[in-house]
């Protein structure tokens, strides 16, 4: 068992900044905006690093796919207590297509060329929320999958992971190699702190390209518009159950 | 007798007293405290829990904690990254370049990221910039915008009446570029990380330690981890320190580090306190057929009464989209409490002048700041064994011509060049284990800056006569254009801004016209465009220094003036939860670090100190 665990961590633009669509409608503004670590992917590298500190797993390696400016959220990984890191370099029009089935392929074939025994991602992406990464992979390697973790435990060479579904709590036992999404009550993300963040500039980020992954970046979907929600309009106020059906009967809804 | 579970606390603890009275009749002692409890006016909960208020060694809930922190070493450290401490490392690392010297620069931001922190107008003199990089256009740096068009009004309710910018004027911007500051100073970071800078955004300078000798040895970083009642929480993780032959304070306007230095070293004894106006900005989208690239606009007067300092700008960028950056400052020394520069600011917006540019645009982005007005007469004393000040923070704007971009850079550069020999010298013979670098104050003395502040030195002060901002531009007009500020007077500024405010009862509120929601807006939904946030369970850092005068004294006297003058809606009055009178509400999440309330606040009881870095806002090129 090699004892390396790959945590997948994703640049998304800050979750308090208000998001703007460009106007051309092709998508949202994201030169210059705050960027930050998706916050389940801060849970995940969290879980990676408390099971390294309990001698359960020997080395954890950041993943990032994305433009240049994804080593910064590397090296915050890295500050949190990852050993090394992998820079997956994509830009420009891949990176505008780079959707959950890319990454996917990308972390599968990562791990087995890292040998990894355990994947951790986040349960989704604060931009897409599309929650397909974790499965993708799974089913890519044909692992088993322990999503919506909200606790962890390995038990020799199987993993026991406590389900966050929607009746409750489900618990199931799956072997290793697998792949595991973080639910927001796995754990407390530590800070990075600076001391972590000067010592993070000694450790090694790989650059590797997606062809040398033998992974095609093509994307079948294609994005037509990208459009504002629309205004939320002005409520009404009535005072008696008549009222209300009169005015459901006005609006043509009963 | 009755089910305890149905009582509240307090009767809780009236049921149980009273039982033992009944047991125990003569135990005054239990009864007396229970007439406190429920007699104090004050609800139980703290305001402020941070430890600056609060020691955290007389804490029982932090015994046994380790405090010790991690310390690391370099030659010169800078708080700041803005313009000033950026120009001071850049300049620092050319000359360790030029001379194959080994030069160790670290410098700590508070925002997330360089810029993030940054709202300026803003028109640039571009001389300092030129001085640092005279290949600024070849290296990209993003000053797209040459001013074209100056125009200068002065605003009445409907009308507007212009005012010529005779050359020499300080408003004449021939020359100069538009610029959004936010958008430099990440650029700036860029060159000085590629010089060997070690820029680290995100940590914040919470303390400056101290040698020995009283000289300064460095700063700590801010600790991680404290809950919102002050007590530590599982991530706790102290700061770190940082320690430098001279550390360079460039926290920009009104720095909470350059406040303690003051007291610290007496650095404000031969000089006036500073005076401040807070600006706030707006960025808009506008219609195609009213972008004027290059044109630049100020008004005064109108909505502002002739007593009260402030004007607006509104400057066409030239970046490739219809944007027009534009905003409004109002001097801090106002008297009229109920006066709230958001909403004068939101109010100008309608001006007819002003609407007809804004019609069919978009709002994109809001923030604030303070600014310093005080110029030449509150320039403080600005070296100190083992460091010294730059920038807004001393403070060298140009009040007439509203920059301070290029002085703050210039003094960066200076302080560098003061600096540099000093802390490469082989055998320094320093009197103290902090290097003291007077040499700065003396150079500075000798360069442009000061002949610039001395020249507008007595045109903010002049507006202090009866006719107010008439009597200003008539002092201007004749002692600045024709005589050049060579008058052998100086005039005084009136005091501390925060003594100028006058009790609400001999004041008249202010009808502001509600905010139509197209071209003016409430509070809330402007503070959200600013992408302001902090880390919820931590103490507020706007710190009380007393908790009880905020109801007992400002709102008594001055009806709260902090939920008018604060951009973000930090402070509100509301009503307490059981019983009559009103309390003070911190959402301290809203703060966008602007500084005004420890600048206005008139019983100067609100100490802003540094949150969790990387906390606050999220401008984007303001």
């Amino acid at each position: 068992m090699s004892g390396r665990v790959l945590v997948g961590v994703k640049r998304v633009i800050d979750y308090a900044v208000k998001i703007r669509v460009k106007p051309d409608n092709t998508g949202v503004v994201t030169d210059g905006v705050k960027h930050s670590m998706n916050p389940f992917c801060e849970i995940a590298v969290e879980e990676a690093v408390k099971l390294k500190e309990k001698k359960l797993v020997k080395e954890v390696v950041a993943v990032s796919c994305g433009p240049q400016q994804s080593q910064e959220t590397i090296r915050t990984a890295l500050a949190m207590g990852a050993d090394r890191g992998i820079h997956v370099e994509v830009s420009g029009n891949d990176y505008e297509t780079l959707g959950p089935l890319q990454v996917s392929k990308i972390m599968a074939a990562l791990a087995k060329k890292e040998d990894a025994q355990i994947i951790i991602l986040g349960k989704q992406a604060i931009d897409d929320d599309c929650n397909q990464t974790g499965q993708m992979t799974a089913a890519l390697l044909d692992w088993p999958q322990g999503t919506f973790a909200s606790e962890v435990t390995l038990d020799g060479d199987k993993i026991k992971v406590v389900r966050e579904i929607d009746g409750g709590l489900e618990t199931i036992k799956i072997n290793t190699p697998a792949v595991l999404t973080a639910d927001l009550r796995l754990n407390t993300p530590r800070y990075a702190t600076l001391p972590n963040i000067m010592k993070a500039k000694k450790k090694k980020i790989a650059n590797v390209k997606p062809a040398d992954l033998g992974v095609n970046l093509t994307s079948k979907l294609e994005v037509l518009r990208v459009e504002d929600p629309p205004q939320r309009q002005a409520g009404m106020k009535v005072e008696t159950v008549e009222d209300l059906v009169g005015k459901l009967k006005e609006l043509g809804k009963v | 007798m009755f089910p305890a579970s149905r009582y509240t606390c307090k009767a809780h603890r009236c049921i149980r007293a009273l039982v033992t009275l009944q047991k125990d009749p003569s135990a005054p002692q239990l009864y007396s405290s229970i007439h406190r409890r429920t007699c104090s006016s004050a609800s139980t909960t703290r305001i402020t829990t941070h430890y600056t208020i609060h020691p955290r060694d007389k804490d029982a809930r932090w015994e046994g904690m380790e405090m010790e922190r991690f310390a690391d070493e370099a030659d010169v450290v800078i708080v700041g990254g803005g313009p000033a401490g950026l120009s001071a490392a850049i300049r620092l690392k050319q000359l360790a370049n030029e001379q194959e010297k080994e030069l160790r620069v670290c410098l700590v931001e508070k925002a997330p990221q360089l810029g993030a922190h940054t709202l300026s107008g803003a028109c640039l003199e571009p001389r300092a910039l030129i001085e640092l990089f005279p290949d600024w256009k070849e290296r990209g740096a993003p000053l797209h915008t040459p001013v074209t068009e100056d125009v200068f009004s002065i605003f009445t309710e409907k009308h507007r009446i212009p005012v010529p910018i005779l050359p020499g004027l300080p408003m004449q911007n021939h020359g100069n570029y538009i610029v959004r500051l936010g958008n430099l100073v990440r650029w700036l970071g860029e060159q000085a990380e590629e010089l060997g800078v070690e820029i680290y955004p995100g940590y914040a300078a919470a303390e400056v330690l101290f040698h020995e000798d009283g000289s300064v040895k460095g700063i700590a970083t801010n600790d991680v981890g404290i809950a919102k009642d002050g007590s530590p929480k599982d991530t706790f993780e102290r700061g770190m320190e940082l320690h430098a032959k001279v550390t360079v304070f460039g926290e920009g306007c009104h720095g909470h580090l350059a406040k303690q230095l003051y007291k610290q070293f007496n650095l404000r004894e031969n000089c006036e306190p500073q005076t401040y106006a807070i600006g706030l900005k707006e960025l808009w989208m506008i219609d195609e057929k009213k972008w004027k690239p290059g044109r630049t606009e100020h008004s005064v007067g109108w909505p502002l009464d002739r007593h009260t300092y402030g004007g607006s700008f509104l400057y066409h960028l030239n970046e490739g989209e219809p944007l027009v950056a534009l905003g409004f400052v109002v001097g801090l020394d106002y008297s009229n409490p109920y006066l709230s520069p958001f909403r004068e600011f939101q109010r100008w917006k309608h001006h007819p002048f002003i609407a007809a540019t804004l019609e069919g645009g978009q709002r994109i982005a809001y923030g604030a700041r303070a600014l310093n007005e005080g110029g030449f007469q509150c320039i403080p004393k600005l070296t100190f064994p083992g460091g010294l000040l730059i920038g807004c923070s001393p403070g060298f704007m140009n009040v007439p011509k509203i920059k301070g971009t290029h002085t703050a850079m210039k003094s960066g550069i200076l302080a560098a060049e003061a600096i540099f020999p000093k802390v490469t010298a082989e055998n320094l013979d320093s009197e103290t284990a902090g290097l003291h670098i007077p040499e700065y104050s003396n150079n500075l003395e000798n360069s442009s800056v000061w002949k610039e502040l001395h020249a507008v030195r007595n045109i903010r002060p002049s507006f202090h006569n009866y006719f107010g901002l008439y009597g200003g531009m008539v002092y201007t007009g004749i002692f600045y254009w024709i005589l050049r500020g060579k008058e052998p007077w100086t005039l005084k500024h009136r005091g501390l801004d925060a003594n100028q405010l006058k009790p609400a009862k001999d004041c008249k509120p202010i009808e502001y016209p509600k905010p139509d929601g197209k071209i003016s807006f409430d509070l809330l939904s402007s503070v959200a465009l600013s992408g302001t946030n902090h880390e919820g369970d931590q103490p507020p850092h706007l710190t009380l220094k007393d908790d009880r005068i905020p109801v007992e004294k400002n709102l008594a006297i001055y009806d709260g003036p902090e939920q008018r003058f604060c951009p973000a809606g930090v402070y509100e009055y509301v009503p307490v939860e059981t019983g009559d009178g009103m309390r003070l509400q911190i959402n301290a999440q809203n703060c966008v670090h602007c500084k005004t309330c420890d600048i206005k606040d008139p019983s100067q009881n609100i100490n802003w100190v540094v949150p969790e870095g990387g906390g606050g806002p999220a401008y984007n090129g303001m």
